[in-house]
């Protein structure tokens, strides 16, 4: 065991179990946190896989703008708790069993199918410098230029659809 | 085409425009009429010009003719029909013939056109349909089109098209007032006399066909020249064959001009306007078939069999429909079989050879007949002046005297009776039929009316064959032609003329002497001028028409005439004798007719004196010898029977009740109810389909509570989905 | 080093987390949350092969990790229009129990 693999177990522990946390929460706030700390978890996996400009992202974007979004759209409503109901009896132990075979079945998968001689080495230096982000712009606005720019319009498309959605009617009253 | 030399001096050029003229005045005023709001005079002026364009064509042609010394001109204006042998074009066949007959229509045919223009303004107006005007006048420029087609063709089938085309301009004249009748009878009266008219010329008509298929199967033309150039060789070879095609054409002729047996139309034509009975009843149309045993000379002559039966067929009518012209009472029925009589004599002269005979007195006959026809329609409309005024009179008084003592009820049924009165003078005040055509209804018009009075005093004279008279020399001719050789025929024919004087006699004392014997004779007027100068203008034609053809040495102008189409024959000299007791006769027949009417005028409501001495004779005179109960009870009795067993038993009980309602509809109801519906559709087909509507109910039923609105489960299937497609690709 | 497979594996874990969320959960917040977990376990796997399959110099293999960067754009644009969905669920309902939003029921 090298310490590679130390810290990714490490990394995966803290991962997992804030999942699993965000999924058990009772209280909604709770969870949003719990997913904070698993986004911020997934980040250094990503500076460890020598994707830095993504981490920057998964932490600015997701952690910090997306969180700050659900956090502040669970207050505003109230909806940290919600009453239990019994609608759908079967739902729950279905649920844990097929979530149990997918794990098993991935995992088999992934096991039984993948490269054995692929490994992940910890990144060196020059994968984090400059070049490598270099690198990345280029290949994002000369491949995949249209698909950025088709992006964009979904943006601007989902910020009208979100205004329009929660814009109130004239004449409506509250 | 023969076109000699001499036709770039005459005027056959303007051929065409015989029809074109009176075209243009019909398309003129068909189009135009309504557009620019033409007046009745403007429309009148412009049909009458129309008319008499033709005349000024005829006359120019007429003109040429004699510049060509009578040679036969054809002018050839379009192709028509170029099947197999047959080659036929629409050509124009001008010689002396041809444009005599053009003259006369075209110049009658104008003086009439003017006189309708007062007259048919008088008609309209008491029978409350101006907007007719125009229309009649359209039909009358129709009408001298299709003559001018019938007298210029060239060939029979043309001839064929014009004689229809009369026919049935005669047909729309006749039922001018189609759906209305003031005499009170039902009101299909009149449109009944125009079917009666066009069914009976369709029986001529099949005659003229006959002809015309036999003369193309052996003569294998129609053309005139070619037909009268191959008949000789066939009357030699096979003699039936001309006798067929003439007795044939006899049929068409007997049809068109009225003669026995076919003449029982004409006298119901009566019920057109009075100019229509002057035009084309009297004057042209039904001249039409003298015409055409003229244009046939060449054929005639070589079978003196049908010669000798169209001669008898003349005579016979001549004779006949003179009797009862006697018997009658209404004007213009006088008249019509009067024109019957006439043509009898046409058809005898022209039967017997005499065709210079026949044409001159068909042309006298066309100004002194339409003369009487005309000045009769003044009396007419003189009669329903009077009563119109009269009446209305009358009416508004007693209108005056029920607003006083009705105070408010005078009602809205009250108000469509006054109305009524002005119809026609049809009705009186009383609501009893006034018939303004009715002699019984006249008498000492003489001093009311004494224009019309003198004019018809004219054409009586020269219908009855006084000397000075046109009628005198053209009917002179006929009989001095009989006498020379056909000895029946001539006797047939002098008492005819014994008839026709005492007739005309009776018809004057009746109507113009004597008192009146109603109101409206009373307070009859006199017409306008539109109507009276024509008549003036034919009373001249009248009484110096005979100037045409005298018989002396030297003259017999018409005959040299004609004598360029039909071989110049040898003008006849006066024969004093015939025309002694001719004239004798007819001074005779005038005197008896004054000794019975003159004498002792009819009073109102007196019984005419003829009818006691003479008994049934009269009353089968007045009845016209039954002739159409005869047809009655001969043909159209029988017919309506046969149809009716057609039609009630074989129809109705056989084909439609049996074999229709028993044996199909009960087939097809048993196949339908019993086997289709009950078995193939209900049970069969309706089954499955109601099978699948319940199995497809039963099955989304246990489907739909999958679809419980959870969207939580949704996603479990989608997750269930996910893992058996992983478990799958793990197992594969 | 660590071998792909325990990222991939890793991955697939927290992916089944997330779905599992998605089913027991009532709260469309909390489901929400889920999602964005299922693709975030996406992205991971992404960035994993994408370093996985270097290229010349060392370089990794750019696309996973461009790929990676639309899944977040995405995502953001999905949890903008989603938030306010819910919002305007809560606004007619006064309720967002997922479970009472089933007037969908056949």
């Amino acid at each position: 065991m090298n310490s590679d693999i130390v810290v990714f177990l490490v990394l995966s522990l803290i991962a997992i179990s804030s999942a699993l946390g965000m999924m058990f929460s009772r209280n909604a706030v709770y969870s949003a946190l719990f997913l904070v700390l698993n986004f911020i978890t997934v980040a250094v996996f990503y500076l460890l896989l020598g994707a830095p400009f993504i981490a920057m992202s998964q932490i600015t974007v997701y952690a910090g703008a997306i969180m700050v979004l659900f956090l502040f759209v669970i207050m505003l409503l109230g909806a940290e708790n919600l009453a239990p109901s019994k609608s759908l009896p079967w739902q729950k132990p279905l649920a844990y069993i097929l979530a149990f075979v997918l794990v098993v079945e991935s995992v088999y998968l992934v096991i039984s199918r993948a490269q054995v001689d692929k490994f992940i080495s910890s990144p060196e230096a020059s994968l984090n410098s400059m070049d490598n982000l270099r690198e990345m712009a280029m290949t994002l606005f000369n491949q995949y230029l249209l698909p950025f720019e088709i992006t964009s319009i979904l943006l601007l498309v989902a910020m009208v659809g979100a205004i329009v959605l929660t814009k109130q009617e004239k004449g409506e009253q509250k | 085409m023969h076109l000699s030399e001499s036709v770039s001096t005459g005027f056959f050029f303007l051929a065409p425009w015989l029809v074109f003229a009176p075209l243009t005045g019909l398309l003129i005023n068909l189009i135009f009429s309504k557009w620019f709001k033409f007046s009745e005079n403007w429309v009148g002026a412009v049909a009458s010009l129309a008319s008499g364009a033709a005349f000024v064509v005829s006359v120019l042609l007429a003109y040429s003719v004699s510049l060509n010394h009578g040679e036969v001109v054809r002018w050839k204006l379009a192709e028509w029909i170029h099947v197999g042998t047959l080659n036929l074009d629409w050509t124009f066949r001008i010689d002396s013939l041809s444009t005599t007959m053009m003259l006369v229509v075209s110049g009658v045919g104008t003086l009439i056109h003017i006189y309708a223009i007062g007259y048919m303004h008088e008609d309209v107006r008491f029978k409350h349909e101006e907007g007719r005007f125009n229309r009649f006048f359209l039909f009358l420029n129709l009408f001298i089109a299709a003559m001018m087609i019938l007298v210029s063709g060239d060939s029979y089938m043309m001839l064929f098209v014009g004689w229809e085309g009369v026919g049935l301009c005669s047909f729309l004249l006749i039922g001018f007032w189609f759906e209305m009748d003031t005499l009170a009878r039902p009101s299909w009266a009149n449109s009944n006399a125009a079917k009666k008219a066009f069914i009976t010329n369709r029986v001529g008509d099949f005659g003229f066909l006959i002809a015309g298929f036999l003369m193309f199967w052996y003569l294998g033309s129609f053309q005139f020249d070619e037909v009268f150039k191959a008949a000789p060789e066939i009357a030699h070879s096979m003699p039936w064959v001309i006798v067929a095609i003439t007795l044939f054409m006899l049929v068409g002729v007997a049809g068109k001009s009225a003669q026995i047996p076919l003449y029982i139309w004409l006298p119901d034509a009566m019920a057109g306007p009075t100019p229509v009975s002057a035009l084309i009843h009297a004057a042209t149309m039904v001249t039409a078939g003298v015409y055409l045993v003229t244009r046939s000379a060449p054929l005639y002559t070589l079978v003196p069999q049908a010669q000798y039966i169209v001669a008898m067929v003349g005579a016979g009518t001549a004779l006949f429909a003179a009797t009862i012209a006697v018997g009658q009472y209404d004007i213009k029925k006088v008249l019509a079989y009067s024109t019957i009589s006439q043509l009898g004599f046409m058809v005898a002269a022209v039967g017997m050879g005499a065709y210079v005979a026949g044409m001159f007195h068909l042309i006298t006959h066309a100004f002194f007949k339409a003369l009487l026809f005309l000045s009769a329609g003044s009396v007419i409309l003189g009669l329903e002046r009077g009563h119109h005024a009269h009446a209305h009179h009358v009416a508004h008084d007693d209108h005056g005297k029920k607003k006083k003592e009705g105070k408010h009820a005078l009602s809205k049924a009250e108000g469509r009776k006054e109305e009524e009165h002005g119809h026609g003078g049809g009705h009186d005040e009383h609501g009893e039929v006034f018939d303004p055509g009715d002699m019984r209804n006249m008498g000492g018009l003489r001093k009311t009316m004494p224009v019309t009075f003198w004019l018809y005093m004219i054409g009586t004279l020269a219908l009855a064959g006084i000397f000075p008279f046109a009628g005198f020399w053209s009917k002179d001719e006929i009989l001095l032609d009989a006498s020379l050789h056909f000895t029946s025929v001539y006797w047939q024919l002098t008492i005819a003329a014994f008839f026709t004087a005492f007739y005309m006699g009776r018809q004057i004392w009746m109507v113009f002497f004597g008192e009146a014997r109603t109101d409206a004779a009373k307070h009859a007027e006199e017409s306008p001028k539109v109507m009276t100068v024509p008549l003036m203008v034919l009373a001249v034609l009248s009484v110096a028409g005979g100037a045409l053809n005298l018989p002396f040495e030297g003259f017999h102008n018409l005959g040299h005439w004609l004598g360029h189409t039909l071989g110049e024959v040898e003008g006849l000299p006066l024969d004093m004798k015939v025309a002694g007791i001719s004239t004798g006769l007819a001074l005779l027949a005038i005197l008896i007719s004054w000794f019975l009417y003159g004498r002792n005028p009819l009073k109102t409501g007196e019984i005419d004196p003829l009818k006691k001495p003479l008994g049934p004779i009269f009353t089968g005179m007045e009845g016209k010898w039954f002739v159409d109960e005869g047809y009655f009870a001969v043909i159209i009795n029988p017919f309506n029977k046969i149809s009716q067993f057609l039609a009630d038993v074989i129809d109705w009980r056989f084909w439609h009740d049996f074999v229709h309602d028993t044996v199909i509809l009960g087939t097809y109801n048993w196949l339908s109810e019993i086997a289709l519906n009950e078995y193939a559709d209900q049970k069969g087909i309706d089954g499955f389909a109601n099978w699948l509507g319940s199995a497809t109910q039963s099955v989304s039923a246990t489907l739909r509570k999958v679809q419980n609105g959870f969207v939580r489960s949704y996603a479990l299937s989608v997750l269930l989905g996910v893992v058996l497609i992983l478990g799958y690709l793990i197992l594969k | 080093m660590v071998p792909v497979n325990y990222y991939v594996a890793l991955s697939a874990i927290l992916f089944s987390i997330g779905a599992l969320g998605v089913l027991i959960r009532r709260n469309p917040l909390i489901i929400f949350m889920s999602i964005e977990l299922m693709l975030n376990a996406g992205n991971l796997a992404f960035v994993a092969f994408g370093r996985s399959y270097e290229i010349a110099g060392g370089q990794p293999f750019f696309s996973g990790q461009i790929f990676v960067f639309f899944v977040i754009a995405v995502a953001a644009a999905e949890v903008a229009v989603g938030l306010a969905l819910i919002v305007e669920i809560f606004k007619t309902r006064k309720n967002i129990n997922i479970d009472e939003l089933n007037s969908l029921k056949g």
